[in-house]
């Protein structure tokens, strides 16, 4: 066993690979940042803070919570859209949170290889310089779908306050019904927090552990953007 | 009865006078929302049209929106309409009763086949064939659909004809079912509440017999002129909820000082109606100056989302098992904690028996 693998020590397995060009660094912090944000404040427009004393015309704390609330989201969505954009004229990496290969027998055996990899059922440890196949299965279904329910929920109910006829009512109005009604559309909207503090949860779990049992850089890689090897196998 | 008629000739056959008549059309037309020249629109409208005839009927319901409907604010404009729509079918109102009751139905497909407008109180429950509603005779669901067959438009007034509502309320024994669920091909008008305003309801019916069309409705049937608004965006208590002053028990300061509802759960963030402009009972009041939270009692569903007193609501996802959205999130976010903790545990020992191994293997 030994033997086999030292013939396949070379240089050129140990090289560095450029994965996250700087506006995708710049989104997933930027977007890190939105979704905390929007977190803290979502929390305090569902469960409010104890009332305020004085006169109601010497206060705007809710206001102000859905101000930033409104303004984070902003952020979210359009770095979304930015995200979107570069994974058109960005490097072959940028078009894995979007298209996860899922017509390719090859991307399925990774998939169940890594599952059994989690699962502790094997120990043999595979390179990907990208996203293994169920890293790009997560971000997927919490980065791009789910990211696209809290928009499309977000700005439907932002929309209500802007009134019918407004670009969010025209753009995201039909989510309203779609969900059953506002209150629906709010509790989704809610749950959907949830579900991304989930996500937060485990992938910070996971890079942090793929960092420090892990063949590969990975907390290191959305700083810098290169992808380090710490040996120099296949 | 000749069709001929004009809704003017009609009010003023019912002893309303000239003056009395124009003052209720520069009031509908303001009521409407629509511009000072409306006034005199309606009132052309009105001398002119033969009179439309309204056929009313209630399915599966509790007549509260006839008895919104008869509290109109302005007395003038309920004796107006009523006097408009009394004439031809409205069991709650009329005169008239058993068979010859029914026999106007027939009366009125004969002589305004494809002209009458259909005002549905309630809803048809479907299970068993209809046999929960039973009029005349016959199932509930048959009469609507032969009225309907006629009809020249729907009016579905109340949260029941618009929803389902009370009697649609999971787990539904009856399948009582909103009325657009069953007629597929008729416009339909929904003036969903429970019941709805007495003002908006007789601006809705007002603008459609004369105008002889439609008001613009929003995506979900509703007028835009009544429900483009939630009660929220105009509640003369939303300072306070902007301000960040809350109601966290009824008994509380903040309940005496009249601050904002929604922690003790007012849905006006989430309903759309006109109750916080319009109010009730002539402007006497409306739930949010009473001091109770609204119940969202005109939007779909209403009755199923949970308890009334709070801001976060079951939305039945799993089902009949009750759950907020906080109550599933915080069990998976648990969950996710508890797991990602063992799962490190695990490769913690994993990692440590297999870098053993592996500095064995390499040497």
């Amino acid at each position: 066993m030994a033997t086999v693998m030292e013939t396949k020590h070379a240089p050129e397995n140990q090289a560095a690979v450029y994965v996250f060009e700087a506006p995708v660094r710049i989104w997933h912090w930027t977007h890190t940042f939105s979704i905390l944000v929007c977190a803290a404040t979502g929390y305090l427009i569902a469960y409010p803070l104890p009332s305020v004393g004085g006169e109601a015309s010497q206060h705007f704390l809710m206001g102000n919570l859905r101000l930033i609330h409104f303004i984070s989201s902003y952020v979210f969505a359009i770095g979304f859209v930015v995200r979107l954009y570069w994974a058109f004229v960005g490097n072959r990496f940028s078009r894995e949170l979007f298209l996860p290969p899922i017509f390719k027998a090859a991307w399925w055996e990774g998939l169940w290889y890594e599952l059994r990899f989690y699962l502790f059922l094997t120990r043999e440890q595979r390179k990907t310089p990208g996203h293994n196949p169920m890293a790009q299965i997560a971000m997927w279904l919490f980065n791009v779908l789910l990211g696209l329910v809290m928009i499309g929920t977000g700005f439907a109910l932002y929309g209500e306050g802007l009134g019918l006829g407004s670009w969010a009512d025209r753009l995201f109005g039909w989510v309203i019904p779609f969900f059953g009604g506002a209150q629906n559309t709010r509790m989704w909207h809610l749950m959907g927090m949830w579900l991304l503090i989930v996500f937060a949860i485990i992938h910070v779990y996971m890079a942090i552990r793929a960092d420090i049992i892990g063949r590969q850089s990975s907390v290191s890689t959305i700083i810098s953007g290169w992808r380090t090897y710490k040996d120099d196998l296949p | 009865m000749p069709v001929q008629e004009t809704f003017y000739e009609v009010m003023r056959r019912h002893g309303i006078t000239r003056r009395s008549f124009l003052k209720f059309c520069s009031l509908t037309a303001a009521g409407l929302g629509l511009g000072p020249e409306f006034a005199g629109k309606l009132a052309h409208a009105l001398e002119n049209k033969p009179r439309t005839p309204v056929i009313w009927l209630h399915g599966l319901e509790c007549t509260c929106c006839t008895e919104s409907f008869i509290r109109s604010g302005n007395p003038l404009a309920g004796d107006v309409v009523l006097s408009m729509i009394s004439l031809d079918y409205d069991d709650t109102l009329m005169a008239a009763a058993g068979h010859q009751a029914e026999e106007l139905l027939e009366q009125t497909i004969e002589k305004y086949d494809g002209q009458y407008i259909l005002a549905c109180e309630g809803n048809p429950p479907l299970n068993e064939d209809g046999m929960y509603c039973i009029q005349g005779g016959r199932p509930y669901v048959e009469k609507l659909r032969h009225m309907a067959d006629h009809c020249k438009a729907i009016i579905a007034w109340g949260s029941c004809a618009s929803w389902g509502c009370v009697q649609a309320a999971r787990p539904n024994p009856t399948r009582a079912t909103p009325i657009h669920k069953v007629i597929l091909d008729k416009p339909i008008v929904k003036v969903p509440g429970c019941p709805p305003i007495a003002e908006v309801m007789t601006g809705v019916i007002t603008y459609m017999i004369a105008f002889d069309d439609l008001p613009e409705l929003d995506r979900q049937g509703r007028p835009k002129m009544f429900y483009s608004q939630r009660l929220h965006d105009k509640c003369y208590r939303r300072p306070h909820f902007d301000a960040g002053q809350f109601v966290e028990r009824f008994d509380d300061e903040g309940a005496r000082r009249g601050y904002c509802l929604y922690k003790v759960g007012c849905k006006g963030p989430t309903t759309y109606n006109a109750c916080s402009t319009i109010e009730w009972n002539g402007g006497l009041s409306w739930p949010v100056k009473s001091g109770h939270g609204c119940l969202g009692c005109a939007e779909d569903n209403f009755w199923d989302k949970g308890s009334f007193y709070s801001a976060v609501t079951d939305f039945g996802v799993l089902g009949d098992v009750e759950a907020d959205a906080d109550r599933v999130g915080a069990i998976l976010a648990g969950a996710a904690a508890i797991g990602v903790a063992a799962h490190a545990a695990v490769s913690v020992a994993s990692h440590l028996s297999g870098s053993k191994q592996g500095s064995k293997e390499n040497g």
